[in-house]
């Protein structure tokens, strides 16, 4: 690439100069911003003026302020940001030094590390979610420089690549160092999201850094979101204008006929200015009507709905019940705009390693001999075994005196466990082991067989050594029948030191059974009693067998697999055939069930977000063993489904017919084509359809390209949608934003997108709100997500208690927000019918700056900010209150126009009843009290009180921050009031105040006090009514589990999570094929003990070895690297 | 939770307002609140109502348009506005007491007070006696800021200028007729004669009015509108600030006197009477009416039936209501499955 990016990203906009001028022309060129703007203008020309300047450049400055503020701190938070933030300065070409346990953090080339053979480790869980280790390595004329410094510097090549792409399987380049050209691929990269593991050191050439990285470049575009609120006020912003436009326009006509007819009569007293004719003061008229009805588009609308949601966000920034502990981490609102969206989720894509899983293994049970260990009791104690390692647990007690009475069972078991892997170890110090396993899982086994007294201590390519019960033996190791997904199995054949030649098998349950000895089969019975339950706890289950071998058949064996080994046509499948021969009539042992630890509560949670009508879809980097798995631990895929149908084809007819299947299976003749309704010529929705019973829907990463194809994708949705239970599998990060954005489509719900790692960035940013599980190492996911949390189980809270509430406030906060303006700005429209359609406001000027700033905008900012219909523990136990969410129902175009019916209600009764009540009527004294003065104070007064008793009925929970809010705003309009009508503020600017007096010559009136009273009763009365008789009448989900319901007395009981066990493999390994021949290979060997002088080749092979798991294995001559000793 | 708990540096504070846990009522539309509640209300406002109802009843208002439509009025000789410094008399009869003090109003009819540019158009500095706007009035009082001379207006303005200048005497025809006076002291607010309205301190008046003009249409300048009280004159005129109070509605009337005379105090007997109006204000151009009104007040000032009427009905309704609501909750209680 020509142009370089370097690995820092800027994402502050301001500097102390610029702030003040761009941050205004950013606010102007938001159109409310914009509007006032230019009715600032309109206010400045005389002849229309309606109102002062005042009354719009108060409010507007205040706005102004506000936001700017927010966007200062936001600005300095962003900065901030960057500045903690290492690795900014790294640039193309540099050459770089990790160390154990580092994130990779731009794409480098490996030039050469502290292992063998220039090998690293690297953990790719952030990617692409999968958990065992994978290796790369250096080149050869790079890694032979080591750690020199000077040699690296002094190193000159040329590195020519593919430009940057998202591939993250694939990379081609060379090297040109010297004349020489080497051959790059992916074997020789790091990619940014790795995690360097088990290596000490390396070092690594940057050829891709900051957004030209394959991990950025699957990241998808940063969008800036917008929830559907907004999207919605924007139609109503639209509609509102236009209404006003309409209004004005009637208006308008009503001064051009007035103007005629009365007014031109009228000219001796109210003369006409030159040149102002009956059109031309219509004309004039309407100008001075959109200033008086501006406030139907309120300015403080977006600036309340901004503070609403920002306080809102510090509630999930302050919320113990999401803060973990044990990684001290609180949760964070990253965004501060998307609060109530949280209350309207229907989809969950939820990422599964280090999402729903803890990634941690534990060996948790066993099987001995038809016997099951693991049952919770007492934590075991270890110090009978110096090797053991502390931080594994087990709490039956019971195995290991199963083990000091020297069961030979218990005993081969974890002899078979403690030989048949191929996990390294590292013994720094003495007794002090360290073992580096491909796969968690096997590290587990490994583990649990160290902790109960055989402790792998070391091996050679030929041997193995183990501490058995405090004495160490050696194992000659004679074969290892690696592990690969078609055999689902490994086994060892090994040479005890008595002589005795015995092959030792790890599988999945399914295989083993296959190929047991028949005398087995009483305890296969047993034995497959405790793997259906440990299945059923959605343990990962592996069975063991072993078998003791011929010395003769295993010396014919022998030769024929060294044949076989070196054949060039069809060498795996000789080779298979070979294993599969030997790997019979076993004996079975037991069985061992792994947990692949969930994150805490995470069954319960999604129990009860499916509760709340909430779909979860899992997607996954991870194979399709793995993830079924983890769909069965954490319930979403159950024995009682009906069908779980698993889509694996390999083209598109395959998967169009799989598909078509599944559909069929669910809905029997159901039509073809995809029911869909369009809305507008672009927009087109699925409906959401009923199903009879439960299915759960499997798909891999091949299938899902051919299924998200246009012309398949309806298809796939509408039959993934149909599924209670989603889950794709070996997705790309890309494939991951393709789902969410093919749900977005076609769907009108609101997604949510949670992951952890790096290969969630791509669905965190195409999901309406993304969530990032923090607290891990990577910080990827967390810095594009909206949302973080340490927790998966927080998902819940989130939703379902600050989603919920965030939505219900900012609705509430939007309904009864357009009430008090309609309201106010209406009574100026039964008011024109009295004053000629002259423009002449009903209220005082200063009343129409304050109200919306200090009359009425503390109470409903509190509304919104302390209001719950339910408290927590409520929503907790009713799921389904999250539903009305989902739907919209709080705050919509139906609600809006309701809540304008309302308010045309409102201010007719604001206005007719006053008049009627003033109407030729005089003070107790006999002075006058209908005039304009005192007729704007009794209508501005019933208003503040309607408006304010309207709140009370909107208001569910009244704190004292609500009280005083409400109480202090109406203390404060009197004594505002009075304050502006007072003699001393006349004086001071007679111009400014010529209410002078009002308040109390007309206040001290019982009339004006009972005309206020009637006003405001009569306006809130029906409302009462209405509501009463619609919650008896048509009761909401609200209604009925709300507290008065008459289930409010029910115990509490969190719904308990059932597992069934009926026959079910639980089967599932994270392990890649190819580790067998890595631990065979004698140079990979750090400190080789013996090399065994025999010549003998072990196996005969070329070790030739394929460090990405993925990839076929048995390649050889690869790299140069297959030296066999 | 009785778990141990690390204590870090992270973890929020655990106050009722940051858990969202403060103490609140949560008052809910129960059908224990809601209908006994209308009930009430129902109950409180048919009280109110009637006690309205009863004092509006109780006060006297006699009405009487003089703007000589009618030919066979009066006043029709003075509505064409041809004849100068027209009198008319209007004759009514009282056959019993009216109970007082009694008010005297005039009252206008499709008059415009209330259109903003008539409220605009006047300078309250100006009014407040501030010299400096003697000279220079508002742009707002276009057309009447300065005269053709380009001399300043004071008082400027449409405001001032359209002042009501139609002048009452009201008469008994007892054993010929016998003055009934009228007292137009204090008819304005306090506030407006005392604070909002002030006269420039200057002795005699007219000097703080040298090089200004009275507005067009009046025959006197402000500082002689009363020449037999030199108190009343000025910017503090009682009908001059009593028509500067601006009605809200195109109908209005404002207090023009009250009779508090010694054998008027309490009332007008029965009997003859005639009001002698100089009728000077033209309002047959714009198909305005002028009246008179005599009219005593209550408690709750003058009479207005509507308020006591409307407490009436929404106090029924509010009652109606409830037992609809009652028979509404009865049928359709909630159902216990949920």
């Amino acid at each position: 690439s020509e142009k370089c990016f370097s690995n820092g990203m800027h994402t502050s906009k301001y500097n102390v100069f610029t702030f003040l001028p761009l941050n205004l022309f950013e606010q102007f060129q938001r159109i409310a911003n914009a509007y006032f703007l230019i009715l600032l203008l309109l206010q400045l020309i005389p002849a229309i003026s309606s109102l002062s300047w005042f009354t719009t450049v108060v409010p507007l400055v205040l706005v102004l302020s506000v936001t700017a503020a927010k966007d200062a701190t936001d600005d300095i938070v962003s900065i901030n940001m960057l500045q903690s933030e290492r690795w900014m300065n790294v640039q193309v070409g540099d050459i770089i030094k990790l160390e154990n346990n580092q994130f990779v953090t731009a794409d480098l080339l490996l030039l050469s590390s502290s292992e063998p053979l220039n090998l690293v480790y690297i953990e790719t869980a952030e990617l692409d979610g999968e958990t065992n280790l994978k290796v790369k390595q250096a080149l050869t004329v790079t890694g032979d420089m080591g750690d020199n410094i000077q040699k690296l510097a002094a190193f000159n090549g040329e590195v020519r690549c593919e430009p940057p792409n998202n591939r993250l399987d694939r990379f081609t380049g060379t090297l040109n160092n010297a004349g020489q050209k080497y051959s790059l691929d992916n074997n020789r990269i790091l990619l940014r999201g790795c995690t360097l593991r088990n290596t000490d050191w390396c070092f690594g050439l940057v050829l891709f850094g900051g957004p030209e990285t394959k991990l950025m470049k699957n990241c998808g575009k940063t969008t800036f979101k917008r929830t559907s609120v907004d999207r919605l006020m924007n139609v109503l912003v639209l509609c509102i204008f236009g209404f006003l436009a309409v209004m004005c326009t009637i208006l308008a006509i009503g001064n051009r006929i007035w103007e005629q007819r009365w007014g031109s009569d009228f000219t001796a007293f109210l003369p006409r200015e030159d040149g102002v004719n009956a059109s031309f003061s219509a004309f004039l008229t309407f100008w001075s009507y959109i200033i008086i009805l501006n406030t139907v588009v309120p300015i403080s609308l977006y600036v309340s709905m901004e503070v609403i949601r920002l306080g809102n966000s510090f509630y999930i920034d302050w919320d113990r019940n999401m803060y973990h502990a044990h990684s001290d981490t609180p949760a964070e609102a990253r965004t501060t705009t998307l609060n109530e969206e949280l209350g309207q989720i229907k989809y969950i894509f939820s990422d599964k390693t280090g999402t729903l899983t803890q990634n941690i293994m534990t060996f948790n049970k066993c099987s001995i001999n038809g016997k099951s260990y693991g049952e919770k009791h007492k934590t075991v104690d270890w110090s009978f075994n110096p090797l053991a390692d502390q931080r594994f647990s087990f709490h039956d007690h019971s195995l290991v005196e199963a083990v000091k009475l020297e069961s030979p069972e218990v005993h081969t078991f974890f002899r078979l466990l403690s030989l048949c892997h191929t996990v390294m170890a590292e013994e720094k110090r003495e007794g002090e082991l360290l073992y580096q396993a491909q796969s968690p899982d096997e590290g587990a086994l490994v583990t649990a067989a160290r902790n109960f007294g055989f402790v792998f201590r070391s091996r050679t390519p030929e041997s193995v050594t183990v501490v058995e019960m405090g004495k160490q033996r050696c194992y000659d190791l004679l074969a290892i029948l690696d592990f690969n997904n078609v055999r689902k199995r490994m086994s060892v054949i090994v040479r005890s030191p008595e002589g005795k030649l015995c092959l030792y098998c790890k599988g999945a349950d399914t295989i083993i059974y296959e190929r047991l000895h028949q005398s087995c089969s009483k305890l296969m019975d047993i034995t497959t009693e405790h793997l259906n339950e440990y299945a059923g706890e959605g343990l990962r289950t592996l069975a063991l067998a072993c078998k003791d071998l011929d010395e003769k058949y295993f010396k014919e064996w022998q030769q024929r697999h060294h044949v076989a080994s070196t054949a060039l046509e069809d060498r795996e499948q000789k080779l298979d055939l070979l294993y599969e021969e030997i790997e019979k009539d076993l004996m079975l042992l037991g069985a061992t069930a792994i947990e692949d630890k969930l994150q805490d509560g995470v069954p319960q949670t999604i129990e009860q977000l499916s509760q709340a009508d909430i779909k979860i879809w899992v997607l996954t980097g991870d194979k399709q063993e793995t993830a079924e798995n983890i769909g069965y631990s954490c319930n979403m895929l159950r024995e009682e489904m009906n069908d779980i149908f698993i889509v694996s084809a390999n083209n598109t007819d395959d998967v169009r017919q799989e598909l078509r299947n599944a559909l069929n299976a669910i809905k029997p003749g159901a039509e073809v084509f995809t029911p869909v309704t369009s809305l507008g010529s672009k927009v087109k929705v699925i409906k959401d359809e009923e199903v009879d019973g439960e299915f759960g829907l499997v798909i891999n990463g091949h299938s899902l390209a051919y299924a998200l194809d246009g012309s398949m994708e309806l298809l796939f949705l509408r039959v993934a949608c149909l599924c209670k239970t989603v889950i794709c599998c070996r997705v790309t990060p890309l494939q991951k934003a393709q789902v969410v954005e093919l749900v977005k489509k076609y769907k009108q719900a609101v997604t949510l997108a949670i992951g952890d790692g790096a290969n969630d960035v791509s669905m965190i940013k195409a999901a309406h709100i993304g969530v990032g599980i923090s607290g891990q190492e990577g910080m990827q996911a967390v810095l594009s997500s909206d949302y973080s949390f340490a927790q998966f189980r927080y998902l819940e809270r989130l939703l379902l208690v600050h989603g919920r509430w965030s939505y219900l406030r900012m609705c509430k906060f939007l309904s009864y927000f357009f009430y008090k303006n309609f309201t106010f700005t209406f009574v100026h429209l039964w008011y024109a019918f009295f004053c000629g359609f002259s423009a002449q406001t009903v209220y005082d000027e200063w009343f129409i700056t304050l109200y919306n700033l200090v009359y009425t905008a503390l109470p409903v900012l509190g509304m919104s900010l302390f209001d719950q219909d339910v408290n927590d523990m409520w929503s907790f136990q009713h799921p389904k209150l999250y539903v009305p969410g989902q739907l919209n129902q709080y705050f919509s175009k139906t609600a809006f126009f309701k809540c304008a019916l309302h308010s045309v209600y409102s201010s007719v009764v604001l206005f007719f009843i006053p008049y009627a009540a003033m109407y030729d009527t005089v003070r107790s004294d006999g002075k006058d009290i209908a005039d304009y003065q005192s007729f704007a104070l009794l209508t501005q007064t019933c208003l503040v009180f309607t408006v304010c008793i309207q709140l009370g009925l909107d208001m569910s929970y009244w704190t004292a921050v609500n009280q005083l809010f409400v109480w202090g705003s109406l203390t404060m309009y009197f004594a505002v009031t009075f304050a502006m009508y007072s003699n001393g503020m006349y004086l001071a600017a007679p111009a400014s105040f010529p209410f002078i007096g009002t308040a109390r010559n007309s206040l001290n009136q019982p009339n004006v006090w009972l005309t206020i009273l009637l006003t405001s009763i009569l306006c809130v009365l029906p409302v009462v009514a209405y509501r009463f008789l619609l919650i008896q009448l048509r009761p909401t989900i609200n209604n009925k589990v709300g507290p008065l319901s008459s289930k409010s007395g029910d115990q509490l009981h969190l719904s308990k999570i059932r597992r069934s066990s009926t026959r079910r493999s639980g089967y599932a390994f994270s392990h890649a094929q190819g580790y067998g021949d890595l631990v065979t290979s004698t140079r990979f060997l750090r400190r080789p003990a013996i090399v065994p002088s025999s010549g003998f080749t072990l196996l005969g092979r070329t070790t030739g070895f394929s460090p990405m798991g993925r990839s076929a294995g048995y390649s050889g001559g690869g790299g140069g690297s297959g030296a066999v000793v | 939770m009785p778990k141990k708990e690390l204590e870090t540096a992270n973890r929020p504070d655990n106050t009722a307002f940051t858990q969202q846990r403060l103490p609140a009522w949560q008052p809910i539309l129960s059908a224990g609140i809601v209908i006994p509640g209308f009930v009430l209300i129902g109950l409180a406002f048919i009280g109110i109502g009637v006690a309205l109802f009863l004092t509006s009843r109780n006060i006297t208002v006699l009405e009487m348009d003089y703007t000589g439509v009618e030919t066979t009025s009066d006043c029709y000789k003075c509505s064409a506005g041809t004849l100068p410094n027209c009198v008319c008399n209007l004759y009514f009869t009282l056959n019993e007491t009216f109970p007082g003090t009694v008010y005297f109003y005039y009252g206008l009819s499709n008059y415009f007070q209330s259109y903003r540019k008539f409220g605009a158009s006047r300078d309250d500095n100006q009014l407040s006696g501030d010299t400096y706007y003697f000279t220079s009035p508002l742009a707002v009082c276009t057309p009447y800021q300065y005269d053709v001379n380009n001399n300043p207006i004071v008082p400027c303005g449409i405001s001032a200028n359209s002042m009501f200048n139609d002048t009452f005497n009201l008469y008994q025809l007892v054993n010929g007729s016998k003055t009934v006076p009228l007292d137009g002291r204090g008819i304005a607010w306090w506030s407006d004669y005392n604070i909002k309205f002030r006269n420039p301190t200057s002795d005699p008046l007219r000097n703080a009015f040298n090089g200004t003009v009275k507005p067009p249409f009046w025959s006197k300048p402000v500082f002689e509108l009363d020449l037999t009280d030199k108190s009343n004159n000025g910017f503090l005129n009682q009908d001059f600030l009593v028509w500067m109070r601006r009605a809200a509605l195109p109908n209005f009337r404002k207090l023009y006197r009250r009779i508090t005379g010694p054998d008027y105090a309490s009332g007008l007997p029965p009997g003859n009477y005639t009001i002698e109006i100089a009728y000077n204000y033209p309002v047959m151009s714009f198909n305005g009416r002028k009246k008179v009104v005599l009219s005593n007040v209550s408690w709750m000032g003058g009479k207005n039936d509507f308020l006591g009427v409307a407490y009436l009905v929404v106090g029924s309704l509010c009652i109606v209501m409830s037992m609809v609501m009652l028979i509404v909750y009865a049928k359709f209680k909630f159902p216990d499955d949920v």
